[in-house]
């Protein structure tokens, strides 16, 4: 695998302002990809399958899980994809689409990631809707029986595997509640000059399996999320990173936030609050967080201790990572790792830091 | 603070006065780490060169998986594997013709390619921007500048972008566009997958592949090894040189004013803060001159190495970190170089500043006169190098003792360099006729001991030029016939099967242009635990006349192929200590030796015995290519009639006539940036020349003075004085010839051997040595110029006030 084209990928999935220039470049104008306008309906399991349209997907499951050793550990499964050219979409190995997986393992001590990067059009990376699969060369999230992948709107049973050098998982994902829609209505804004996503998410996974660690495999149980997500502009120029929250209050009650950071120090903020189906937006007023731990991981200073607060819902919450070091070192690092949240609520979950 | 201001003005104001000696102190510097930058450059452009030549000549060092039976294999093949966690990439290839002419398609994915196998113009290092050109529409193709040339106007192939990388008759795109321009949709020839990871033959069978491991990996990567070490130790020579010009520059700066260090310190600066005054003066003057090095060093490499200069630009205009990954590296050993080379220059100076007795007067010739014991003491230490060298070389037995042995040699010639001249300038003096020569004879004695430091530095610079062009020569030629004995043929055909093979060695045999079809077999054995390669030989010209022997018997190649004799290569008969008349058993029998080839890079041993006896007693000997010699023009007319007649994987046909072009052009390459580097050095070394001639300037009045009024005109003297520099640069070139070629044979047979197990030829290259004895004299006039031009324009008035002044 190779830097550069890593690079040209990563750096346009992930890196906003690169993606700016990059387009220009490839002389494709956002106006030639589909657009995330706000009122549209998303159906399942279609909308589980790839939206080649739009310039960036992504299939994002983390899942916090305790080992029958006692030990608290967390994983990630990421599928990226991203349009090199706007619509319509080439057939074969002239298919414009590439993809990027990433998977990491985290323990309180160690953190390990690998990375993957493949050509649509061929097949060896895809996802399909229904039954639904998603993957690339061999790390794969699928439905695990077609009988049970009808149930939850085609999520109701899935299986996840994937290894790298020195770790593996193998879980099982089960739910009976349908997927739960982000922003209003699955229309997610970004930015207040309008930048928004499609997102939804499935936070009620129950997840049961095996982890391998340099050879050593554990039992192991928990709870998964999964994030979908597609847009043709994610970022306004000048955002730069964000940081993402993915918190289990209880066992009906789950909290996405999120901080996307903008250069004048003017952030915005933006939240869903979910309890069982039922889907909420958190206006940004109400939403507080506050840095409370620093870490410094591969050469920059990365916030991974937070005091989340969200005052109209009650939730008042000290985030503490399991693993402060869960550094992503893929071509574009960024921060991933597992948290626990304490006060108001016993919380786990998940915390993404980008763009430091 | 405002005391060493002060001081650090008073120092500062030297060099307003004495502006030239500036520029020259700090072009010294700058020269020095610009030098040591440009061998690096080198290094960098040797490597790279060689990473080509060894990726063309053995493959990639990659592991390919071809099909068993066939050409080719289903793309699932690929999507199969990569779905089970093995990371292959697709390669598709063939052949189509344009305008009547051969052209080979290779396609390949870039994404999934290992990156060992990447085309340069697609590679980390290589200009990024040609991916996403590549990757999409307009899809656009590499190839060797001159097919882009020869394929201008096509416009039924993709847009085609140069590559300096690439063979001649050869097209890379994306493996959809080749498949589609070879008319092979979904179908692909190989699967490429790094070396070491592993397969497990389950899964070879299930697709029915086999895995075959780069041909020759190690054979080549040996050659270039000993390559790259040789020129390290040239990059460390060119260190030495620079330290001793930016020496030079420094120290003399530093001794010429030891009479303002003494006013300073009798007006009642501290010895201490004089010290720091001079500290401080050194790291600016090493810094500057070093930042500016680097920038001329960089320049330098720009230029030799254009993919640098070209990575800037990036990705879609983003800088990319990591693509210049040189500079950090150049910043550092050229920053070092400047300083180390400043402060070696300055140490000695700082001391004596530091301890200088206020009331003692300022005395700066005082070294010269001591000048006599001098010269002998270093005449003692250079005949105590020479025989610690001596001792090294036939005691010493590893590498270190190698490089010890040349550094002796380094410092014994420079030591002896001064007492050299002397001697000679001595004998000269005695034969002398005529009041004006025996002066100047006398006159360039007394010079001598300003001069000896810049002319030392010439040496050296001359030496490794010397020294360098003979070990690349030497290399270069030793390469080339390496590939005339390993790929005599015009052309190797690999059948894809053994019957496929046999059949075309018969149809090869048939055709009328074809001189002969050399057929081959190798075999693996294991002698005293020695690995052993059994290859064959066949009774043709190409080995009979064309196979190069070190050292054979009379009618070695009759008495091979009379079936009771072998030839064996140069390390087997180092490790197995076998020479010619000795046997050699490979389990069948006792073979006589009849001669020793070179088989240079190949980790193994090497016994060659005619084909008919390695198929009898080795019946699973592998089928090697069979050669087929013809008319080099020809080749193309035959490859066209081969491909008509059988389908053979394309991969499985080397054209050998276009690969050696190739690696002779790569060869040329390297030596142009030895050329680059050899100007370089003599500049720098001028560069010191010019700086003891100006410094020696002033002085010199004192002894012109008497002669211009003996009524010598000015213009006669300067002519003279530009005689005297010239005539001892000459002599240093005269002594720096032996010493390039000492410094040679110790490289290649000395250091060489030790490292590797065998010796390249030393091959003199005289014209080689007129050239940089001329382009010498040359700098050194060049250096004279100025210093020449201000004592003929001395005013009369300057020159008689050396008497008035009684100096």
């Amino acid at each position: 695998m190779r830097a550069s084209v890593l690079i040209l990928i990563v750096v346009l999935l992930i890196a906003p302002k690169a993606s700016g220039q990059g387009f220009a470049d490839l002389g494709a104008d956002a106006e030639e990809y589909s657009q995330v306008t706000p009122g549209q309906t998303l159906v399942f399991p279609a909308d589980h399958g790839a939206h080649p349209g739009f310039r960036i997907e992504w299939w994002y499951l983390t899942a916090n899980l305790e080992g029958t050793d006692g030990e608290t550990y967390g994983i990630q499964y990421t599928l990226f994809r991203q349009a090199g050219a706007p619509p319509p979409e080439r057939d074969g190995w002239a298919n414009q689409q590439f993809w990027l997986g990433h998977i990491a393992l985290t323990t309180a001590s160690r953190h390990f990631y690998a990375e993957r990067i493949a050509r649509g059009g061929i097949g060896h990376a895809g996802v399909r809707p229904s039954p639904f699969a998603a993957w690339i060369d061999d790390w794969q999230l699928a439905a695990s029986d077609e009988a049970a992948a009808e149930t939850a709107l085609g999520f109701g049973a899935l299986r996840l595997s994937a290894r790298g050098d020195d770790f593996a998982y193998d879980l099982g994902l089960t739910t009976e509640m349908p997927p739960i829609l982000q922003g209003e209505a699955g229309y997610s804004v970004k930015s207040d000059r309008g930048q928004a996503s499609y997102y939804y998410s499935q936070p009620y996974f129950l997840a049961e399996g095996t982890i391998e660690i340099e050879g050593r495999t554990i039992p192991v149980s928990g709870r998964a999320w999964l994030d979908r997500e597609w847009s043709s502009q994610p970022l306004a120029a000048d955002q730069s990173g964000w940081d993402w929250f993915s918190l289990h209050l209880d066992e009906t009650t789950k909290m996405m936030l999120f901080r996307l950071r903008h250069d004048d120090g003017q952030h915005y903020f933006s939240g869903n609050w979910i309890d069982g189906s039922e889907s909420t937006p958190i206006p940004g007023d109400q939403i507080e967080l506050e840095i409370l731990e620093e870490t410094d991981v591969a050469g920059r200073t990365v916030p991974t201790g937070w005091r989340v607060k969200v005052g109209a819902r009650g939730v008042d919450v000290t985030v503490a990572p399991l693993n402060p070091k869960a550094w992503n070192g893929t071509q574009i690092g960024y921060w991933e790792g597992p948290v626990r949240g304490a006060g108001s609520h016993d919380a786990i979950g998940y915390l993404e830091i980008t763009g430091y | 603070m405002t005391r060493t201001f002060w001081t650090l003005a008073t120092l500062a104001s030297y060099w307003r006065r004495n502006p030239i000696q500036l520029a020259a102190v700090l072009v010294g510097l700058a020269l020095a780490t610009a030098l040591w930058s440009g061998v690096q450059a080198i290094n960098a452009e040797a490597r790279a060169s060689y990473a080509k030549a060894t990726g063309l000549l053995g493959g990639p060092d990659v592991d390919v998986l071809r099909p068993r039976q066939g050409t080719s294999m289903p793309q699932s093949v690929f999507v199969d594997l990569r779905r089970a966690g093995h990371l292959v990439s697709p390669v598709v290839e063939g052949a189509i013709a344009v305008d009547g002419q051969r052209l080979r398609i290779l396609g390949i994915e870039p994404v999934s390619m290992p990156s060992a196998a990447t085309p340069e113009a697609l590679s980390d290092d290589g200009e990024n921007g040609g991916v996403p050109a590549f990757l999409s529409p307009p899809w656009e193709a590499l190839a060797a500048p001159e097919t882009v040339r020869r394929l201008v106007g096509d416009t039924a192939l993709p847009p085609r972008r140069a590559d300096r990388s690439l063979p001649p008759d050869l097209l890379i795109t994306d493996i959809g566009v080749a498949q589609r321009l070879l008319d092979s949709e979904g179908l692909i020839s190989r699967l490429l997958l790094e070396p070491g990871i592993e397969l497990p033959q389950s899964m070879l069978d299930l697709h029915g592949l086999e895995r075959v491991p780069p041909a020759e990996r190690g054979a080549v990567i040996g050659l270039t090894d000993s390559f790259h070490l040789n020129l390290t130790a040239f990059a460390f020579l060119a260190f030495a040189v620079g330290l001793l010009i930016v020496r030079a520059a420094v120290g003399l700066a530093l001794e010429q004013r030891l009479a303002m260090f003494r006013t300073l310190r009798t007006c009642g600066v501290s010895a201490r803060r004089l010290t720091v005054a001079v500290f401080l003066e050194v790291v600016v003057l090493a810094l500057t001159a070093g930042v500016v090095g680097l920038a001329l060093g960089y320049a330098v490499a720009a230029v030799l190495l254009p993919d640098v200069s070209g990575s800037l630009r990036g990705l879609y205009g983003v800088a990319v970190s990591g693509t210049l990954t040189l500079a950090p590296e150049w910043v550092l050993s050229g920053l070092a170089m400047s300083f180390a080379g400043a402060f070696a220059a300055a140490g000695s100076a700082l001391w004596a500043v530091y301890r200088l007795p206020v009331l003692a007067a300022a005395r700066p010739d005082a070294w010269r006169a001591a000048q006599a014991t001098e010269m002998r003491r270093s005449l003692g230490a250079a005949a105590g190098f020479v025989v610690l060298g001596g001792l090294l070389y036939v005691l010493g037995d590893s590498l270190l003792a190698g490089f010890a042995t040349m550094a002796c040699a380094l410092l014994a010639a420079a030591l002896a360099l001064p007492a050299l001249l002397d001697g000679a300038l001595r004998v000269l003096q005695r034969v002398a006729r005529g009041a004006l020569l025996e002066w100047t004879i006398a006159d360039m004695r007394q010079q001598l001991p300003g001069l000896s430091l810049a002319l030392v530095a010439l040496l050296l610079a001359l030496s490794a030029n010397i020294g360098v062009n003979t070990m690349v020569g030497g290399f270069r030629e030793t390469f080339l016939s390496w590939l005339d004995q390993r790929l005599a043929a015009e052309i190797y055909v690999r059948g894809a099967t053994e019957a496929q093979a046999q059949a075309i060695d018969d149809w090869a045999a048939q055709q009328p242009d074809v001189r002969e079809v050399l057929p081959g077999r190798i075999a693996d054995t294991i002698l005293d635990g020695v690995p052993i390669e059994i290859r064959s030989a066949v009774d043709r010209d190409t080995y009979r006349r064309d196979w190069p022997l070190i050292a054979a018997e009379p009618g070695a190649w009759t008495a091979l192929f009379g079936g009771e004799a072998a030839m064996i290569s140069e390390q087997t008969s180092v490790r197995l200590s076998l020479d010619l008349g000795d046997t050699v058993d490979l389990g069948t029998g006792p073979l006589t030796v009849v001669g020793l080839y070179a088989d240079y890079g190949n980790p193994k041993g090497q016994v060659m015995v005619p084909l008919s006896r390695l198929e009898q007693d080795f019946p699973d000997a592998r089928r090697l290519g069979t050669g087929v010699r013809l008319d080099p023009a020809g080749v193309g007319a035959f490859l066209t009639r081969l491909e008509a007649a059988f389908e053979v994987p394309p991969d499985n046909v080397i054209d050998q006539v276009s690969l050696k072009r190739l690696s002779r052009e790569t060869f040329e390459r390297t030596f142009a940036v030895t050329a680059a580097l050899n100007v370089l050095t003599l500049l720098v070394a001028s560069v010191a020349l010019f700086t003891s001639l100006l410094t020696l300037f002033d002085r010199r009045l004192a002894s012109l003075a008497p002669i211009w009024a003996l009524g010598i005109s000015r213009r006669r003297l300067a002519a003279l004085e530009m005689i005297k520099t010239l005539a001892l640069a000459a002599m240093t070139a005269l002594v720096a010839v032996p010493l390039g070629l000492v410094l040679a044979w110790l490289l290649v047979a000395v250091i060489n051997v030790k490292a590797f197990g065998w010796r390249l030829p030393l091959i003199a290259y005289p014209d080689q040595w007129l050239t940089l004895g001329i382009l010498s004299i040359g700098v050194a006039g060049l250096a004279s110029i100025l210093p020449i031009l201000r004592l003929s324009r001395t005013a009369p008035s300057q020159l008689l006030k050396v008497f008035a002044n009684a100096r």
